[in-house]
């Protein structure tokens, strides 16, 4: 059933947008990139069992090895490529994952396969047709080694579990700031917030836009329901009638026939398009919801970065403040031992390399906390805009889908009604000649 | 007994003009007149219609009978419009719509509203079912309204008294043994419940339609105004399923009822404890024989279960009992093959029907769920047009909001198409709910049968064992030499009653004879009317659900073109126009 449902392809809205040539092939000049995730397959058994991905890629890019490629990944392959793009690229809005789910996996059912495998592919090729992230070294790691790499790899990274901790100098620092700052911070009951009032109005915005989708995809997913009770409902009614009609026998045994045969007939075309309206509508939506929750944990990732860089410069500014102090107090004092001067290092953020230098550390890490910050609002400025656009468009895409289809189940309707006037008519006739035969 | 003589007369007379009515009435194929009428009104919204709609729409009221003849007819002075709309329907008839919806939703003018006088008063066409009646050459029109409470007149001790509720029975006849038009009358549902039954006893072997049921629940429950109105809702379908009944509409019981001032002249059904008593009464004066135990002849064609004499109600229970275990075959049976092969297949059909009926509900119930979330889909993509346009309002956003408000607006409109196609669809499989409850009718009429052959069989049963008892008596007589008194007189008695016995016996199976009559022809119009009312049905729901589907394809299609025609077309991408037209 499933494989019947017309498959409006998934990539097709993003491929548009990164080429300007035709879907077929782009010219050799534009960089391109295309991933399809298909063939899903269940491996292992009993508790153990998952399901495994081929992730086919097309691809003209220099960095990439050759210009095609597959893989086989399973989710928790995808969620790795996932966890660490969000790591890596704080103030980019990540393509979202479709849902984990710890139940429904035992289960497995056809659809469920089929709905997180389109999921998987939109994930992969919205990531490719990303400006920035399209570069990722970990996407083409994803996308091009070979198992046994690919799973030294995990295991390397898993132990050494760099990404699941901030750069330790930070850390540091960051701990003895802690205790200085404390008091100040302390006399605050908020915690400290942006009050820029451009971003105040884009969160109401995003939180807004939220509740609408999902109400949106509320709706769709009951429509999806309800025309699948609708299907069934036409399936026994046309049985019950054409009982009914070979009960009856004659002309009107045949017209109930015919009506019990048509009403089968809508049944079948009903149940199909539900699928189709859930695979096109409903899921879709639904990623958009998803999508404005990984806005959502950029904002999070934001007020993070806003709340360090401002503790940060406040504890610089203590320390300078203290330092003035004994200046003024003990002016003999203040030497070598106050000023100061470590051998530093840390993170540059951006190349993410490691170098050393001679300096104050706390001023150095102000300094790049306030850069990380302002960093992460450019970009988030420039992926809203990036996002209002690709918004349009996918949703566009999508509204125009159903409505065509909504025209073609009802054009399909009235065909198939309209089919049994004729012999409707002839019913109706012989019926009456029998009637003016008898005596 | 009421009606019975010249019954079948009338019967026969009725049934000529009735099928020469029902030929013509055909050959004009009604059905997209019946489906423009009905459209209207749902057009015009479901209740309260100021045009008072079209009369087909309302239950089995002659007036639609007579205004549908008008269309065919100039021979009836009601209607002023009769030609204009014989016409326009003429006209509809001929050319082949280009679609049904167009032909279904052009509004049908004309003979509604003055032949109908019924105008506000008719019953809601959300309550009634979609039929063509049999056509009459005189008319009978019922409508029931305005329910008031009442109280129980004082005389009892307790205070205050129970209420009831009356309802005005207005009636509009040219029916001549009515002498005069325009009646109204106060009628509580005893006398309705009266009437039935009384129906029922004088009517036997006809197809009676059921009556609406007495509920037995709490007066609170009876005040309540929409228990009421359903009631007077099911009383005007009654009434008017009695009007359309060839001979029950001609029947005193019905005429009175319906005109008789004050209380209803019908004698009430006493209910069967009372008349079991008064049959226990009778009863030891039956055993000693001061009362007589053969049943007199007029009551002899009534059904033994009026309970009133306990003896006739034994023996024919004895009868019934031999009959099945006695190995015997009696003298009268049930002899006609054809009878219970229809009685078989009836059975099957009521199942069938009961079925059908159901599975019609759930199909209702589940296009009705579809038409309303589209409404809130609708409704939800509305309001996402709506932010969009406040908040930030970038052109992406704005180009979105017009997405969004088409779709909204296209899947409200389709949400209502839905609906009211469903309103539509309901009304004609009613017709399914109709004859499944008319399946009660049939039951009650071939139980009549079965009774009166039971008190035929009893009867000669009787009249056996009192033939045999004279007979014995006289072997007796003659073998003694003098004259035994006593013998000779109860010879003599007996003698008298086997006259009357065998006249009993005789009136008994005249009624039998009778009512298999009547069983036959009501069942050759019940099927008649079935087929008939059944294949209206079909294309009626048919044409339906064309006309609404074609509508709702108009609907998206036409957001598919404005789509197309530039409004999402100026995009973001010069070459992306391609993403929104639909292919």
């Amino acid at each position: 059933m499933i494989s019947r449902v017309r498959l409006m392809q998934p990539g097709q809205f993003f491929q548009q947008s990164s080429r300007a040539g035709g879907p077929q092939s782009p010219p050799a000049d534009q960089p391109f990139l295309s991933i399809s995730v298909t063939d899903p397959v269940k491996l292992g058994n009993g508790v153990q069992s998952y399901i495994s991905y081929r992730v086919s890629t097309k691809t003209n890019m220099q960095e990439y090895r050759g210009s095609e490629k597959i893989v086989i990944r399973r989710y928790s392959d995808f969620v790795w490529l996932h966890d660490r793009l969000v790591e890596k690229h704080k103030g980019l809005f990540i393509p979202p994952l479709p849902e984990k789910s710890a139940v429904e996996k035992f289960r497995f059912s056809a659809e469920f396969i089929e709905v997180r495998r389109r999921a998987l592919d939109v994930f992969l090729n919205r990531i490719a047709s990303h400006p920035q992230l399209r570069s990722s070294e970990d996407l083409k790691n994803f996308l091009q080694a070979d198992e046994e790499v690919w799973a030294m790899e995990k295991a390397r990274l898993l132990e050494g579990s760099i990404f699941k901790k901030k750069p330790t100098d930070l850390m540091q620092m960051f701990k003895e700031v802690q205790t200085k700052v404390t008091d100040v911070v302390l006399g605050k009951d908020k915690p400290l917030e942006e009050s820029d009032p451009q971003y105040e109005k884009m969160k109401h915005y995003v939180d807004d836009l939220e509740d609408h989708l999902s109400e949106a995809q509320k709706q769709s997913f009951r429509l999806v329901k309800r025309q699948r009770e609708l299907g069934q409902g036409l399936a026994d009614f046309g049985k019950a009638v054409k009982a009914l009609g070979d009960c009856e026998g004659g002309s009107l045994g045949k017209a109930f026939s015919e009506l019990g045969g048509q009403s089968d007939l809508l049944s079948v075309k009903l149940q199909l398009q539900a699928q189709d309206l859930l695979m096109n509508f409903e899921e879709p939506i639904k990623e958009y919801v998803r999508i404005i929750q990984s806005i959502k944990a950029v904002m999070v990732d934001r007020a993070q970065a806003y709340r360090l860089q401002k503790d940060l410069s406040e504890a610089c500014k203590l320390k300078e403040l203290n330092l003035e102090k004994m200046r003024l107090v003990r002016p003999d004092k203040v030497g070598e031992s106050e000023v100061d001067v470590r051998e530093v290092s840390f993170f540059s953020f951006g190349s993410h390399e490691r170098f050393n230098f001679f300096g104050d550390p706390m001023k150095v890490q102000s300094e790049e906390a306030r850069a990380r910050f302002q960093q992460i609002v450019r970009l988030m400025d420039q992926e809203m805009e990036r996002f209002q656009e690709e918004k349009t468009k996918d949703l566009g895409a999508i509204l125009q889908d159903f409505a065509r289809t909504q025209a073609q189940l009802a054009a399909d309707t009235a065909d198939a009604w309209r089919s049994l006037l004729p012999e409707l008519d002839k019913c109706t006739q012989e019926d009456m000649q029998t009637l003016n035969s008898s005596p | 007994m009421m009606g019975s003589e010249d019954d079948e007369a009338q019967q026969a007379r009725l049934f000529t003009s009735t099928d020469a009515m029902e030929s013509l009435v055909l050959d004009q194929s009604p059905h997209p007149f019946l489906s423009n009428s009905d459209y209207r009104s749902a057009m015009s919204g479901s209740t309260a219609l100021d045009e008072s709609h079209h009369p087909l729409s309302s239950p089995r009221h002659d007036s639609s009978q007579k205004s549908f003849k008008d269309s065919y007819r100039k021979s009836f002075q009601d209607s002023s419009n009769s030609s204009s709309s014989r016409k326009s329907f003429r006209e509809a008839d001929l050319v082949e719509p280009p679609s049904y919806a167009d032909a279904i939703f052009t509004p049908y003018m004309g003979e509604a509203s003055s032949v109908n006088g019924n105008g506000r008063e008719v019953g809601n066409s959300s309550s009634s079912s979609l039929q063509s009646f049999p056509v009459y050459s005189d008319t009978l029109i019922i409508t029931v309204t305005q329910p008031q409470k009442s109280q129980e007149s004082g005389g009892s001790i307790v205070p205050g008294g129970s209420s009831y509720v009356t309802y005005l029975i207005t009636t509009r006849t040219n029916i001549p043994e009515y002498r005069g038009t325009d009646f109204n009358v106060r009628r509580r549902f005893r006398d309705v419940v009266t009437l039935g039954d009384r129906l029922a006893d004088a009517y036997r072997g006809y197809f009676i339609p059921p009556r609406p049921d007495k509920s037995i629940v709490e007066s609170q429950v009876m005040q309540k105004a929409e228990f009421i109105e359903q009631r007077r809702v099911a009383l005007e379908k009654y009434l008017s399923r009695l009007a359309a009944h060839p001979v029950l509409r001609r029947s005193n019981e019905l005429r009175l009822f319906l005109q008789f001032q004050g209380k209803l002249p019908l004698t009430p059904t006493t209910d069967m404890a009372s008349r079991m008593l008064d049959g226990a009464v009778n009863l030891p004066r039956q055993l000693f024989g001061e009362s007589s135990t053969v049943v007199p002849p007029q009551e002899a064609s009534q059904p033994a279960k009026g309970g009133r004499d306990l003896v006739r109600l034994f023996k024919e229970l004895k009868q019934s009992v031999t009959n099945d275990w006695g190995g015997v075959k009696p003298a009268v049976f049930e002899e006609d093959k054809a009878f219970l092969e229809k009685k078989e297949k009836l059975q099957d059909l009521e199942k069938q029907l009961g079925d059908a009926s159901q599975q019609a509900e759930i199909l209702v119930k589940a296009q009705q769920d579809v038409g309303e979330v589209m409404g809130e889909l609708g409704l939800a993509f509305i309001k996402i047009a709506k932010f969009e346009t406040e908040e930030m309002g970038t052109n992406p956003q704005r180009i979105h909001a017009n997405d969004a408000k088409r779709i909204g607006t296209a899947a409200v409109k389709a949400s209502r198409f839905y609906r009211e196609a469903n309103a539509q669809s309901v009304k004609h499989l009613d017709q399914l709910h109709e004859y499944l409850g008319l399946m009660q009718a049939l039951h009650a009429a071939y139980a009549d049968r079965s009774n009166a052959l039971l008190t035929v069989q009893t009867l000669m049963t009787d009249l056996q064992a009192n033939n045999l008892k004279v007979e014995k008596l006289n072997v007796a007589a003659s073998k003694f030499f003098g004259v035994d008194k006593n013998r000779n007189r109860k010879i003599e008695e007996l003698k008298e009653a086997v006259k009357v016995n065998e006249e009993a016996r005789d009136c008994a199976q005249q009624e039998y004879d009778r009512i298999k009559e009547r069983n036959r022809t009501e069942l050759e119009r019940f099927e008649k009317d079935r087929r008939r009312d059944f294949l209206n049905m079909i294309r009626g729901f048919v044409m339906t659900q064309v006309g609404y589907a074609e509508k709702i394809a108009n609907v998206w299609t036409k957001v598919g073109e404005e789509a197309s025609n530039g409004l999402s077309g100026k995009s973001l991408e010069a070459s992306s126009s391609g993403s929104s037209t639909p292919n």
